[in-house]
């Protein structure tokens, strides 16, 4: 295989913290050198990036493939497509399916449908408990060794603290990352919206903000008594990031995740019922939207995810409260994060750190990074090319997207797995 | 005339001047309804649908013979016990019958929003007739008119509301009326029964009903729902009765000619003494049904006023 030179790029390197221009060069699948601009490269296959960004590929945790059960929502293949649309070189799935991947074998049959028609990196985390019901903790060794990166029962809370204190110990002994979502499940039953005026208004049961911060100061409480790596899913309030903060200065091993969609929609996006706006937890206040985008620009909140939750236009067209929660993000990802982007609230580096950098870090993946000897897992970007946002168009199976005819701002060029070109916008 | 809406979807979307026109119009109904010969012939050849999901007598009757009064064909689909027990969708739902042409459709339903959804996807005028939580609007109208005839105006009022204010549809119709309309607007209960963040409505909130009611013209009371006392709501209904349910003592801090209100039906002895009730110089409880049909009736005249230059056009 020849060597490439991306020639004539910004690079954007989140471990250095820096945005600059300059060439890399890429061998056998690898970064083999950073270039400043005039220098001299070996003979390669150059590619000009017509002094566009160039940017180690997202690393997305948390997105949710339908297979196996759901095909018709989204499969490997669509998923696949979609992440190599939106920049996305690794995808990390959630085991939320029906049946949920709660065993080994279910495990190595999502492998092989990745490996077969993914085009790019997918990685799998691993139901927590048996069926996702937090009864009975799952083969953690098992699952480990079939190539689970992570431990979740996704948006269910285990509500028995024994059962969700045992799996974390075992978890600990093996040293396996939980990944949880912090709610307090009683709080937050049956709640379509974040309680306040506009929950008032409308009409729809609420969940208090606090739910998340109750839920995570036991998980947190859970962790100090356990010692597990523990990562939350999605932290989205104000109330709860003092908590956060304090847990991450007591030492623990703790690191936070919040969705795409709280960074950039408040709960007013919701409007007349729009089902498409409609994620769990519910999208909250402006206030806490503000709140939340300053936690990941400090550090606090550690990881960006798309939630990529495909549904049906039959699950979404359906009363509010009935409605199913999600929305799918594997390609508006990276243009709706622009947007804090263009809004000075981020800055790129800052941006790929929480997208790309942190997540490969938290679950000890190669790629996330532009350093020599990572996976040439590239996006190739411009970042203020506009476009108006066409459900219809997207790869994803289902078309559920919030972003549905609005303006964006950031267009993924071409993505590169391994240095293996797997997307090119025409 | 203004009224311009296609639907009547909830009291958000009116304007003081839109309210007005469908009271004034609703007072000549209140005459002819009053008449032996109640026939009008403004709905003639439309077809009117009832479409209850939720249980209803009293709202589902008034709808009925208002559409019957105006000469509309007048049907009732009972979706309890229908297609929805099926599977069908609402969408679905909603597809079926524009096949059968309607040219008014009420809708009650018990999902909040479930209304709006469907008069997205139907090519007729809809009519809320509750849903969820969030509004119903021939309520607040036919209270509001009520409220005008006997106080003789429907501004610089003191208007209380009472009760269940976190699970009632009334109540939010009702704070967005009158509030449209420049009362002064409280609302009483225990903070486990109010929406949260409700003081951003522009309302004063009491949880002392005494305190609440002091030197108010108009006391408005909500059904307490019996489901709300397995939710731990509240602690029982001989308490709440103590705390909150209208009785003489507790009316006497109110005006001396304030009028008294209930959207039916009563739990005497939970939210209301039943003397206070049948007090005919106090209660216009009676008159609040009355005035619902007319209110339909003007509702149903001024859509279909709409439909018609809409199918000529």
């Amino acid at each position: 295989m020849r060597d490439i030179l991306f020639s004539n790029a910004h690079l954007i390197d989140p471990e250095a913290g820096t945005v600059h221009q300059g060439q890399l060069l890429v061998r056998d699948g690898q970064i083999a050198a950073q270039l400043a601009p005039g220098d001299l490269a070996p003979e390669a296959e150059e590619v000009d990036c017509g002094g566009r960004m160039l940017a180690p590929g997202i690393v997305d945790i948390g997105v949710k493939v339908c297979e196996p059960g759901e095909r018709h929502k989204e499969s490997f293949r669509s998923a696949g497509l979609a992440a190599a649309a939106g920049g996305v070189t690794t995808i990390v799935t959630r085991p939320d399916t029906s049946p949920a991947i709660d065993n080994p074998e279910t495990l190595e049959f999502v492998s092989r449908r990745a490996a077969e028609t993914a085009p790019v990196n997918v990685r799998t985390m691993a139901a927590l408990t048996k069926g996702r019901d937090g009864r009975e903790m799952t083969e953690i060794g098992f699952l480990l060794d079939a190539g689970a990166v992570a431990f979740t029962d996704c948006d269910r809370v285990i509500e028995n603290t024994k059962v969700f204190t045992r799996a974390l110990t075992y978890a600990r002994s093996l040293g396996a990352l939980v990944v949880a979502h912090p709610q307090e499940p009683g709080l937050s039953r049956g709640a379509a919206a974040t309680s306040g005026k506009f929950a008032s208004l409308r009409g729809l049961a609420g969940v208090s903000p606090m739910a998340e911060r109750i839920g995570l100061d036991r998980d947190i409480g859970l962790v100090e008594m356990t010692g597990a790596r523990y990562h939350a899913d999605q932290i989205t309030t104000a109330r709860a990031l003092p908590a956060l903060e304090r847990a991450k200065g007591n030492g623990y091993d703790i690191t936070a995740g919040t969705s795409i969609h709280h960074l950039t929609l408040n709960e007013l996006d919701v409007a007349d019922y729009r089902t498409f706006f409609k994620v769990k937890p519910p999208l909250r206040a402006e206030e806490d939207r503000v709140s939340t985008v300053d936690a990941v620009r400090n550090g606090l909140i550690d990881i960006i995810s798309s939630m990529h939750t495909p549904q049906d236009e039959e699950s979404k067209r359906l009363p509010f409260e009935e409605a199913a929660s999600g929305a799918v993000a594997l390609e508006t990802l990276l243009p709706a994060a622009l947007r804090l982007y263009h809004a000075d609230s981020l800055d790129l580096a800052t941006l790929f750190r929480a997208i790309a950098l942190n997540p490969a870090r938290r679950l000890g993946l190669s790629g996330g990074r532009l350093s020599v000897g990572a996976p040439a897992d590239l996006v190739l970007f411009d970042p203020s090319a506009p476009f108006v946002m066409d459900r219809f168009k997207l790869q994803s199976k289902s078309k559920n997207t919030p972003f549905d005819g609005q303006r964006l701002q950031g267009r993924v060029l071409a993505t590169y797995v391994a240095g293996q070109e797997v997307y090119r916008k025409s | 005339m203004s009224f311009t809406h296609r639907h009547l979807l909830g009291i958000e979307h009116l304007s003081p001047v839109d309210i007005g026109a469908i009271l004034d119009l609703a007072e000549t109904y209140v005459d002819l309804n009053r008449r032996t010969d109640k026939r009008s012939d403004v709905l003639s050849g439309l077809t009117q649908i009832n479409m209850f999901f939720e249980n209803s007598t009293r709202t589902q009757a008034s709808f009925e013979l208002a559409g019957k009064r105006l000469g509309a064909d007048v049907m009732n689909m009972a979706m309890q016990a229908s297609s929805i027990k099926k599977g069908e969708t609402l969408i679905d739902t909603a597809l079926t019958l524009n096949a059968m042409h309607p040219d008014l459709l009420v809708v009650r339903h018990p999902h909040s929003g479930a209304v709006d959804l469907l008069a997205q996807k139907v090519n007729c005028a809809v009519l809320n007739a509750g849903d969820g939580r969030h509004e119903h609007p021939t309520q607040a109208l036919l209270d509001a008119l009520t409220i005008r005839r006997a106080k003789g105006r429907l501004h610089r009022l003191s208007i209380a509301i009472c009760g269940d204010i976190a699970h009632s549809r009334v109540a939010r119709s009702n704070i967005l009326l009158l509030g449209k309309m420049e009362n002064r607007m409280r609302l009483i209960g225990p903070p486990t029964l109010m929406p949260s963040q409700v003081a951003e409505f522009g309302v004063e909130v009491f949880d002392d009903m005494e305190k609440g009611l002091q030197d108010v013209d108009v006391v408005m009371m909500l059904r307490l729902q019996r489901e709300r006392m397995d939710g731990g709501f509240i602690p029982s209904e001989r308490e709440y009765y103590h705390r909150y349910g209208l009785d003489a003592e507790k009316l006497a801090r109110a005006k001396d000619d304030a009028i008294v209100m209930h959207p039916g039906p009563m739990n005497r002895g939970v939210e209301i003494d039943g003397t206070i009730a049948d007090d005919i110089n106090r209660s216009v409880i009676q008159e609040q049904v009355e005035m619902g049909v007319a209110v339909r009736m003007a509702a149903m005249e001024l859509l279909a006023r709409n439909r018609r230059a809409e199918l000529a056009a």
